[in-house]
């Protein structure tokens, strides 16, 4: 299970950074997506792929007996993606946007905050 | 006051001020006076927690009674409890500065929430004792920055805003790989218990490529060299008081990260014969050196001020790095044991100044952002070859600027001279003489630039108006100029041209409290234990399961 | 969207759908569920209206506003954190009473804290959903210039 979970990891962040390197920014948001799930995942991974009972003690005893999976890899995932949820709905807003503000969806006519000011940065007209 | 409730309190001033800003969305004025008093009261409570922790004392406090090594914990040593007062004196400051430059529009959309919000985060960051909370606490810092940098909406800040979340998240996404890797490493993620299981294993290969994982991921958010390309794009964008608070304090939470991490978990630096070390020794000259040169181009005051953070951020990675250097050397076998003590004293002395810089840096870096959006509010543009003769018009203002300038450049008594004399005497006495002459090219360079805005706005007449120039041009992101406005901006950037003086005059303390936090990055066993008591019970087992094959 | 199918549906989803949000939220002490989960349901009923009716109408359902609702909600898990220091207990350390509702759910502060989640879960998605609807709305049916005052943000 762990050298699959491992070639998953490693196929999440090769899209991810394949996407990230597009120019136009709904890609780019997805490759940051995909990367996200990537972290999680390798997280997921190189704690330790278990099989045991979830990690709860019963009723009346001091711990738990028999093999059980580690719950702080779980919990930190949780955390990520409730972060992540956030960060990329307002990513989404964000972009949304910045394409009716620029009239376009590509990063490289989106440098008015780059350019010497003054000079024209394109891409309004398309 | 317990130390478990002060250590508390950064985090939950400005937390509750947030809360209470939404909940009272409807009236700025009360949201104003939110944020004012919450600021009043973060500087108070971190007053309190320097006075603490200058005298050897280590806060904590392990949230919901957990036991340590699980707990989510806030930790305050001395280094933390500097961040945490310089944090305050920004957001006591860009509250004052707020009420003269923010427009209506944007407190409508929730300015001051997302700037308490961000404080609160950015002093979570400076006290947590753990790696995941540090993350999660990066993500609320960023979570704010990213609506801070885009309201208001016009196309520069929004395209702006799409390369800085798009750099930060990635960065979050590589720093939260490192966080997984480090499980799998020491399977736990308290800071502590990291730098002890670290310390005592026994195979080594997997440290450097997790620790390079860590600098990179941190490396993005503090603007290092190959990285920093966000920062001159975004920083100039929104408001003055946005941008002279992110410029303060967001790049140097991503330092402080480097330094807390590099100190705990790379004791002695010695891991694959220092490769560490050395990589930032040459990352951090090339950051200096990019930075300062891009400042030399550019013709907008924001602009070049937002090279320059780059190029400074350089000089607290240098401190960092000669202290790594040092620490490798001694580590040397076979060392004479006199060269060995003298090492070690020489790299204290480098953490020591590092931490000054951060100090004076963010002070004098977020009040020339103050005074760069007085000129932008009063011109309505930053354009060096649009406005000119100010120093006739506004001579209060081109002294509020003259003494930060002065101090980033490190002209002697002002507080940037102790900063960069202590670095290169640390330098100096650890031998690395080639980064010394780099940084004090660089620091020439800085005073080039700083003449250069000097000349252009304060000193050369101002242009003629040309005929196409019916109206004054107006900035959509400042306030529009009254004498009420301006008097609160004016006091803001005055008190912290007092701080930079009183740094500088009265170097002695605020070298004091350096040196305690330079001692406790030097040698991190009280931090440990504060965090890791010994009575901890060591027995929870985290990996019970079996593993499937 | 205009469908009678969705529009007469959603009349009859949208109580459901809340209340088995509210279920979700109070089952969440000892098994799968909570404020995070119970949030994002609440939130997707009120979506689900946006889609039926508009988010005109939906802002009018929801009574409140959206972030007045997540303040709330962030005001709960805070009171529910602050109330241990009171008691001089650390921050966050949870405080039972051996009250119960429903005859099993006992009162605490993390049921306030997990309310809390529920709101500012609903709330702050609520906002994002209301925001994006109006501006495709805008989008397709344009309106003379006039600035948005949200700026663009939550």
């Amino acid at each position: 299970m762990t050298p699959l979970l491992a070639l998953s990891t490693g196929v999440l962040f090769a899209t991810g950074m394949y996407m990230l390197l597009r120019r136009s920014i709904v890609k780019i948001l997805i490759g940051l997506v995909l990367m996200g799930h990537g972290a999680n995942l390798l997280i997921l991974t190189s704690a330790g792929i278990l099989r045991g009972s979830p990690p709860l003690i019963p009723q009346g005893e001091e711990r738990i007996a028999d093999a059980h999976a580690d719950p702080l890899p779980q919990a930190l995932i949780l955390t990520a993606i409730v972060i992540s949820f956030a960060i990329v709905s307002f990513a989404c807003v964000l972009v949304k946007r910045a394409y009716e503000i620029a009239g376009t969806d590509d990063t490289e006519a989106m440098r008015s905050s780059e350019l010497p000011i003054g000079s024209d940065p394109g891409g309004a007209d398309t | 006051m317990s130390a478990q409730l002060l250590i508390t309190l950064p985090v939950l001033i400005p937390i509750t001020g947030a809360v209470l800003c939404i909940l009272a969305w409807r009236s700025t004025h009360a949201q104003r006076a939110i944020n004012l008093t919450a600021s009043l009261a973060l500087l108070a409570a971190a007053i309190l927690l320097v006075m603490r922790t200058s005298a050897g004392e280590i806060p904590t406090v392990r949230l919901g009674a957990w036991p340590a090594p699980v707990a989510i914990n806030f930790i305050g040593d001395a280094f933390s409890a500097i961040m945490v007062l310089l944090n305050a004196i920004v957001a006591v400051a860009g509250a004052l500065y707020a009420l003269g430059a923010t427009p209506k529009a944007h407190e409508r959309s929730g300015y001051h929430p997302l700037m308490l919000s961000l404080i609160g985060a950015c002093s979570g960051a400076f006290t947590t004792g753990d790696l995941f909370n540090l993350y999660v606490w990066f993500e609320v810092m960023l979570l704010s920055s990213f609506v801070l940098l885009s309201l208001g909406g016009s196309r520069p800040q929004l395209e702006s805003a799409v390369k800085y979340v798009t750099l930060n998240l990635l960065s979050s996404f590589l720093f939260l790989s490192a966080i997984g890797l480090t499980y799998a490493l020491v399977g736990t993620l308290n800071l502590a218990a990291i730098a002890e299981r670290l310390a005592a294993s026994e195979d080594r290969s997997l440290f450097t490529p997790v620790i390079g994982l860590l600098l990179v991921g941190f490396g993005i958010k503090g603007g290092l060299f190959p990285f920093f390309f966000w920062l001159p794009a975004s920083y100039h964008t929104p408001s003055p008081v946005v941008s002279g608070v992110f410029a303060g304090l967001l790049t140097k939470v991503g330092v402080y990260a480097i330094i807390r991490t590099t100190q705990l978990f790379a004791p002695g630096w010695s891991i694959d014969g220092g490769v560490i070390a050395h990589a930032l020794i040459w990352i951090s000259g090339l950051t200096m050196v990019t930075g300062v040169l891009g400042a030399a181009v550019q013709q907008d005051m924001r602009r070049i001020l937002s090279f320059h953070i780059v190029s400074q951020v350089g000089y607290m990675v240098m401190g960092l790095a000669i202290a790594g250097v040092a620490f490798d050397s001694a580590q040397a076998p076979g060392i004479d044991p006199a060269q060995r003590t003298a090492l070690m004293g020489a790299g204290a002395l480098a953490l020591t100044g590092t931490v000054f810089y951060i100090l004076h840096h963010i002070i004098v870096k977020a009040n020339l952002f103050f005074v760069a959006g007085i000129v932008e509010q009063l011109e309505g543009t930053g354009e060096l070859p649009r406005i000119g003769g100010l120093y006739k018009r506004r001579p209060l203002l081109a002294a509020l600027f003259f003494i930060p300038a002065m101090s980033l450049s490190g002209i002697p008594i002002l507080s940037g001279f102790w900063g960069k004399f202590i670095l290169v005497r640390a330098g100096l006495e650890s031998g690395a003489d080639i980064i010394v002459a780099v940084s004090l090219a660089v620091s020439l360079a800085t005073l080039f630039s700083m003449t250069k805005i000097w000349a252009n706005v304060f000193w050369a007449p101002p242009p003629p108006a040309s005929p196409n120039d019916t109206q004054r041009p107006t900035s959509p992101t400042i306030a529009p100029p009254t004498p009420a406005r301006t008097a609160c901006m004016y006091t803001a950037c005055g008190a912290m041209a007092l701080v930079t003086i009183a740094i500088g005059f009265g170097a002695g303390f605020a070298v004091d409290l350096a040196e305690t936090a330079g001692a406790q990055l030097t040698d991190p066993t009280p931090y440990i234990q504060a965090l890791l008591p010994t009575d901890a019970p060591t027995d929870i087992e985290l990996t019970a399961g079996e593993v499937t094959p | 969207m205009n469908s009678v199918i969705l529009r007469t549906t959603t009349v009859f989803i949208l109580p459901l759908l809340l209340m088995l949000s509210l279920i979700v939220l109070l089952r969440g002490h000892n098994e799968p569920g909570g404020g995070f989960v119970g949030g994002l349901l609440a939130s997707a009923a009120f979506t689900l209206y946006v889609l039926a009716a508009g988010a005109k109408a939906a802002r009018h359902l929801l009574h409140v506003h959206p972030i007045t609702l997540a303040g709330a909600g962030l005001l709960f898990a805070l009171i529910s954190g602050v109330m241990s220091i009171v008691a001089g207990h650390p921050l966050f350390d949870a405080l039972w009473t051996d009250t119960k509702i429903i005859g099993q759910v006992k009162i605490g502060t993390p049921l306030l804290f997990d309310i809390g989640v529920y709101l500012t879960v609903c709330g702050v998605v609520c906002a994002i959903a209301f925001q994006l609807s109006e501006s495709a709305e805008d989008a397709r049916d344009p309106s003379p210039d006039e600035a948005d005052p949200e700026g663009g943000t939550l």
